[in-house]
């Protein structure tokens, strides 16, 4: 009987080992705060990887665990920039209410949308989300009276934050900003995806057949996981306008979405830290590369994603966890 | 050409074009089930190759098209048994972000060899100019992309509904397992399929030289288009692509002069309604694993 | 005695295709019901119309005199019915832990606040972990419950196809062909796991395998072309020459 008891704390201690937050978590977080101190001049840079990295988060919500596969994932992004860009171009400044009002905003299109998705197979909801981020690129590019359309919506004006804080040109109050609620939604989805609803999500992604013979409304979930990506997404959006001071149209572009998902896939899905690590390798690298030739960025980019699919499945922390199981499993072989 | 029949017409010939592009994709859409976009870079591949063809070897319009859907034809069966066959079993979103770095590196490719411009194509002088017909002066060339459609799709429903390797296709497209089990070689019929399908886009692609425009980034601006005709007639269907190709071709044509303002707001939002209700495809053969 | 499954005038049909005929099943409280007949008979077409996956073309579902017709698989599930796959229907990627753990807490979900349903970790439901683990033992598959799914042996994945179903606490188990590609040496050991069902569940059970069949059913159904052919105890349907002649062969 105390075998039992023995071996039943082992599977708890087990999960519970998972779920603590490890020693590379902390070191990550703790590495972006002396980003503040150690790269001063690239902070703007560095809160644009944030950001990205934010906005990939929310996308492997729906794709790492969830399982459905979007190319139109910049609609809310764009809908949350532009909700905050016009409620700051027309008189309000208040930073952090912007954010909620533009979480708000993206997440009620993200509900909206989510119920288009419900029928048929893969390839029609890929359709689908395609569509409707193009649909919205085309009445961003339209309504050019509310969206400055391909000029970009200007005069948006971010006041200070606390009635302190002011918005610096070298991008420290931002930094400080977007990193701080990065880590707050990052701290709010690592909980929920650890907890029962995320183990249910996991199930629809892994079988949807059976995660529904077992008693799981999927639908429900899925609009439900739908509508929170979809308002992190926006805020993201919002945090780039209002640290930017600017909303530019191509944050609805298709070549936002297909970006995004490209770093999601490099940093490796259904990992949450998978979305940060992609978006800071893509960008460092397109950084570098672009400016030296854009076609050699594309170009480079098409032989990456050939050699992924073919050969690294599991993105870069994937392959990382695979190279520390091969070191566990050699140590193992050392000992005995 | 102001009047409602001259767009209609217009839009007729874009749509006969899409169709011809896109009917490869919907067949091996339906066969393997692969989710192939960039199909849209056989058709790129074609256009420049005809471009190139007539441009440094010297050869005639016509002699040229055959010439271009063989070397495509072919060309896709090398990356078929290359890159595309690993992933026959994969996850969708694997097969969308291989053949989306398939794209970007044709898209760099032609970058590179023929730059960033629009290529020009020069067309025979008995196609070019207008017949006048019941009073309206319809493009010559338009009406020569028609025809040979016309041709085309004549040529493939014969060929699916007569012959016995139509027969195979259709057989494998309804049930793979049971077209095995009946000793078809599908993965043969597969083969031929995707390089006839393939070939096709190439005709297509440089077909519509003159009437699509082709620059590198062609592959990216029109694989919506391509995709949405095939999933919104329905995969697998050569009528059902046919169809959605032709309303699509109207529709933005129609789209783009009545109401510019909206842009290709109409097609989007005509795709996603009618995504909303037929699923499967206007006429899509739900397929039986 | 009231049926606590039943369906009435079942029909259903595929565009010209009749797959179910009038089909008027009654399932007893805590009931060995077996369902057998030819391949093609329609036998899982007629399950997956009990939970909820296919819509009859006409008739009704009645599960414990309520009729649940109209009402979603998941919704059945909390209502008490539960059923198995002939083919293997797991979550690859969970560990056995995790996908009977998440079976358990679907159930539990009305009673775990908001909180510990959405934001607090899987561990601290530690009642429903062990109750997993308990099932897991029960089924024998305690030592192996920590590792991916898709490395589990096939027999194994069989004995978790049926975790997954009990652990709904169901009143009603529908098995769809539970040895279905277990070789016959190895089925005792699901023949074991059968007969240690509890005896509050009724459970309908599709098999081909007719030792199985015999030993554990105390009412058999032969379903012939969606129609019912007969219904009654397992002597009975030994011993009706039209059962032998259809299903049997003419040999028996």
């Amino acid at each position: 009987m105390s075998d039992n008891l023995a071996k039943v704390s082992r599977h708890l201690s087990f999960l519970r080992a998972r779920e603590r937050w490890k020693p590379a978590e902390i070191v990550f977080w703790l590495a972006l705060v002396g980003v503040y101190f150690a790269f001063p001049t690239s902070l703007v840079f560095a809160s644009q990887i944030l950001i990205t990295g934010l906005f990939a988060l929310s996308l492997d919500m729906i794709l790492g665990y969830a399982g459905i596969v979007t190319l139109g994932h910049a609609a809310f992004f764009g809908i949350g920039a532009y909700a905050a860009g016009l409620m700051a171009a027309h008189g309000w400044h208040e930073p952090l209410s912007g954010l909620l009002v533009a979480g708000l905003v993206a997440g009620i299109a993200g509900y909206l949308s989510s119920f288009l998705l419900s029928r048929g197979g893969d390839l029609t909801r890929l359709m689908i989300t395609l569509g409707i981020g193009l649909l919205l690129f085309e009445v961003a590019n339209s309504a050019t009276k509310y969206t400055g359309g391909v000029d970009g919506l200007q005069g948006v004006e971010i006041g200070k934050l606390f009635g302190v804080f002011g918005f610096d040109l070298y991008g420290k109050t931002a930094y400080v900003y977007v990193l701080i609620i990065a880590f707050l939604l990052f701290a709010f989805t690592r909980s929920m995806m650890h907890s029962p609803y995320g183990l249910a999500l996991r199930s629809i992604r892994e079988n949807q057949t059976r995660a529904l013979a077992i008693g799981i409304p999927i639908s429900a979930c899925l609009t439900n996981i739908y509508t929170i990506a979809a308002a992190i997404a926006g805020i993201a959006g919002a945090l780039l306008t209002q640290t930017t001071q600017f909303v530019g149209i191509d944050v609805l572009s298709f070549q936002r979405s297909a970006d995004l998902l490209i770093m999601l896939i490099i940093g490796g899905t259904a990992t949450l830290y998978g979305g940060f690590v992609g978006a800071a390798v893509f960008l460092l690298a397109q950084d570098r590369l672009s400016n030296l030739n854009p076609q050699y960025w594309q170009f480079f980019l098409g032989i990456l994603l050939i050699v992924m699919t073919l050969y690294l499945r599991s993105g870069m922390l994937g392959g990382l966890s695979r190279l520390a199981d091969l070191f566990r499993h050699w140590r193992n072989k050392e000992r005995s | 050409m102001h009047s409602f029949l001259g767009i209609l017409f217009d839009g007729l010939a874009y749509g006969a074009l899409l169709f011809v592009i896109s009917v490869g994709l919907s067949i091996t859409l339906g066969l393997m089930g692969f989710n192939n976009l960039a199909h849209g870079v056989f058709a790129m591949a074609g256009g420049y190759l005809l471009v190139t063809l007539m441009s440094k070897a010297g050869i005639g319009f016509l002699p040229a098209l055959p010439i271009v859907f063989c070397v495509v034809a072919l060309g896709s069966l090398v990356l078929e048994r290359t890159l595309y066959r690993p992933l026959y079993k994969s996850t969708p979103l694997n097969q969308v972000l291989l053949t989306v770095g398939i794209i970007f590196i044709a898209t760099a490719g032609a970058n590179y060899i023929w730059g960033s411009g629009q290529q020009p194509v020069v067309i025979p002088g008995w196609l070019s100019g207008q017949y006048a017909v019941l009073g309206l002066d319809l493009s010559r060339y338009r009406l020569f992309l028609m025809a040979i459609v016309a041709v085309i799709t004549f040529a493939l429903v014969f060929g699916l509904e007569r012959t016995r390797f139509g027969a195979k296709i259709r057989a494998s497209v309804d049930n793979q397992r049971t077209a095995e089990a009946m000793g078809i070689r599908v993965e043969r019929v597969f083969q031929l399929t995707f390089a006839l399908g393939s070939g096709l886009a190439g005709l297509g692609g440089a077909l519509g030289v003159d009437v699509l425009g082709l620059d590198p980034n062609f592959a990216i601006k029109y694989l919506v288009y391509f995709l949405l005709v095939v999933v919104v007639g329905g995969p697998g269907s050569v009528f059902g692509t046919l169809l959605a190709a032709l309303l699509l071709g109207v529709a933005d044509i129609a789209g783009k002069y009545y109401v510019p303002q909206l842009g290709a707001f109409i097609i989007y939002a005509a795709m996603i309604i009618l995504l909303l209700l037929f699923p499967h495809g206007l006429l899509g053969r739900r397929k039986a694993k | 005695m009231t049926a606590i499954l039943q369906t009435r005038d079942l029909w259903k049909a595929f565009g010209g295709l009749i797959v179910t005929k009038n089909v008027n099943l009654s399932l007893a409280p805590g009931a060995r019901h077996a369902l057998i007949g030819p391949n093609g008979a329609g036998k899982t077409t007629l399950i997956n119309q009990l939970t909820g996956v296919l819509s009859p073309s006409s008739g009704s579902v009645w599960l414990d005199g309520v009729d649940i017709t109209r009402i979603p698989p998941n919704e059945r599930v909390y209502r008490g019915l539960s059923r198995t796959f002939q083919i293997n229907t797991l979550f690859p990627r969970l560990t056995p832990l995790e996908a009977v753990t998440n079976a358990i807490c679907v159930r539990e979900r009305t009673r775990l606040n908001i909180l510990k349903r959405r934001f607090f970790r899987v561990s601290r439901c530690s009642t429903l972990i062990d109750e997993a683990y308990a099932l897991l033992e029960q089924l024998n598959l305690a030592q192996d419950c920590l590792v991916e799914t898709h490395t589990l042996a096939y027999g194994k994945q069989r004995l978790l196809e049926m975790a997954l179903a009990l652990a709904a606490k169901p009143k009603v188990l529908l098995l769809d062909e539970p040895a279905a590609g277990v070789p016959e040496g190895e089925s005792d050991e699901l023949f074991e796991v059968l007969n240690t069902l509890p005896k509050e569940i009724s459970i309908l059970l599709i098999e081909h395998d007719m030792n199985l069949v015999f030993n554990f059913a105390n009412r058999i159904t032969v379903l012939v072309n969606g129609e019912e052919l007969v219904t009654g105890t397992p002597t009975e349907i030994a011993d009706d020459p039209r059962v032998r002649e259809v299903y049997l062969g003419k040999d028996h």
